[in-house]
């Protein structure tokens, strides 16, 4: 890290606004006057059109592996998703691609 | 309306909230670790687990950080990955829009992916909610996660090099991701968002940090609301 203790404390504090006023917008500044139908519609859709983009390049390309592709890691991806959409329970989800993750990484050690 | 908050609805939040403590316990004491390796001083990485109090986009700063971004780029980067919060904001309007100010703005402090897809999830299932109720129960949720994170960050920050590369924490990240998004593929609909967003990023991951996957997400909220009011459509 180049950066002096000044700069990175800049970083944090406009970072921390910027965020809190991200998080507060349409919450703190419309308060109950009711949103048009198609906005709500559109914004049903939000952690579904958000999680999957952000997850894909990590699932394809993880930094641990310097950008290349990861059996261990890409089966852990699957079966997270699999045991999620077949039971519909986040933390067992988790639990499966972390048992497969580990038992990748176990049977195939230079991965 | 009263400013009182109902208890039961508290205590419900309480419990929802308190399993992801599992998943954030290794993703806040991966930031502090990170970010320690990276070489800032313990105060600066608590400055952003308290302050910024955002994962993803911790991440990302750090990373740009490491890599010499300018700070004009790097708050671009970071707050880019939140701006998401502003739609779970806008989808948190119909639900807590009539609260006390100070409510609304204390829930604003907390609202990150698990709050908020915890508590939307809550709301749909239970219609009949008060508001009160509505904020009690994000409260609730928050309550056991925002202290957890602050004080694994801070662990992560001194415990430093002494985690195992074999526990391979890198990859918490995206499974936590996968565990929230897969029982949300409810319909064709938000199958098709899906879709579009993993499409449209791929394609443009060579576009700066955080830039992409808002393209992305806009594209993939189109997708699924186009494809909803298609199915609807069909429907006599």
């Amino acid at each position: 890290m180049t950066m002096s203790d000044a700069d990175i404390w800049l970083v944090i504090g406009l970072l921390a606004v910027g965020t809190y006023l991200i998080r507060f917008s349409f919450l703190g500044l419309i308060g109950s006057r009711p949103m048009p139908a198609a906005v709500l519609r559109l914004l049903r859709f939000t952690p579904v059109a958000v999680l999957p983009g952000m997850v894909a390049p990590l699932v394809l390309w993880p930094a641990a592996t310097g950008g290349h592709p990861d059996i261990a890691r890409l089966a852990a991806a699957a079966a997270t998703l699999a045991a999620g959409l077949w039971r519909r329970n986040t933390l067992l989800a988790i639990a499966a691609g972390a048992l497969t993750l580990y038992a990748g990484l176990w049977l195939l050690p230079t991965s | 309306m009263t400013a009182r908050l109902p208890r039961s609805a508290y205590m419900q939040g309480l419990r929802d909230g308190a399993p992801f403590l599992l998943v954030l316990i290794p993703f806040s004491s991966l930031f502090g670790m990170v970010a320690g390796q990276a070489g800032l001083d313990l105060a600066q990485i608590m400055g952003f687990s308290v302050l910024v109090i955002a994962g993803a986009a911790q991440f990302a700063a750090l990373q740009m950080m490491v890599q010499h971004a300018s700070i004009p780029l790097i708050l671009l980067a970071a707050l880019a990955v939140n701006l998401r919060m502003a739609m779970y904001s806008a989808a948190l309007v119909p639900h807590l829009g009539s609260a006390p100010l100070w409510q609304r703005a204390l829930v604003a402090y907390v609202n990150f992916d698990q709050t908020y897809a915890v508590s939307l999830a809550h709301y749909e299932a239970n219609p009949r909610l008060s508001v009160a109720e509505k904020v009690a129960f994000f409260l609730g949720v928050a309550t056991p996660i925002t202290p957890a994170w602050v004080a694994m960050t801070a662990l992560g920050a001194m415990a430093g090099a002494a985690v195992p590369d074999w526990l391979a924490l890198d990859f918490a990240l995206p499974i936590t991701f996968l565990g929230l998004l897969a029982p949300m593929l409810r319909s064709l609909a938000h199958v098709a968002a899906a879709a579009t967003s993993v499409i449209v990023a791929l394609l443009l991951a060579g576009l700066p940090a955080g830039l992409g996957l808002l393209v992305a997400a806009a594209c993939a909220m189109v997708a699924g609301a186009g494809v909803e009011t298609w199915m609807e459509g069909r429907r006599p």
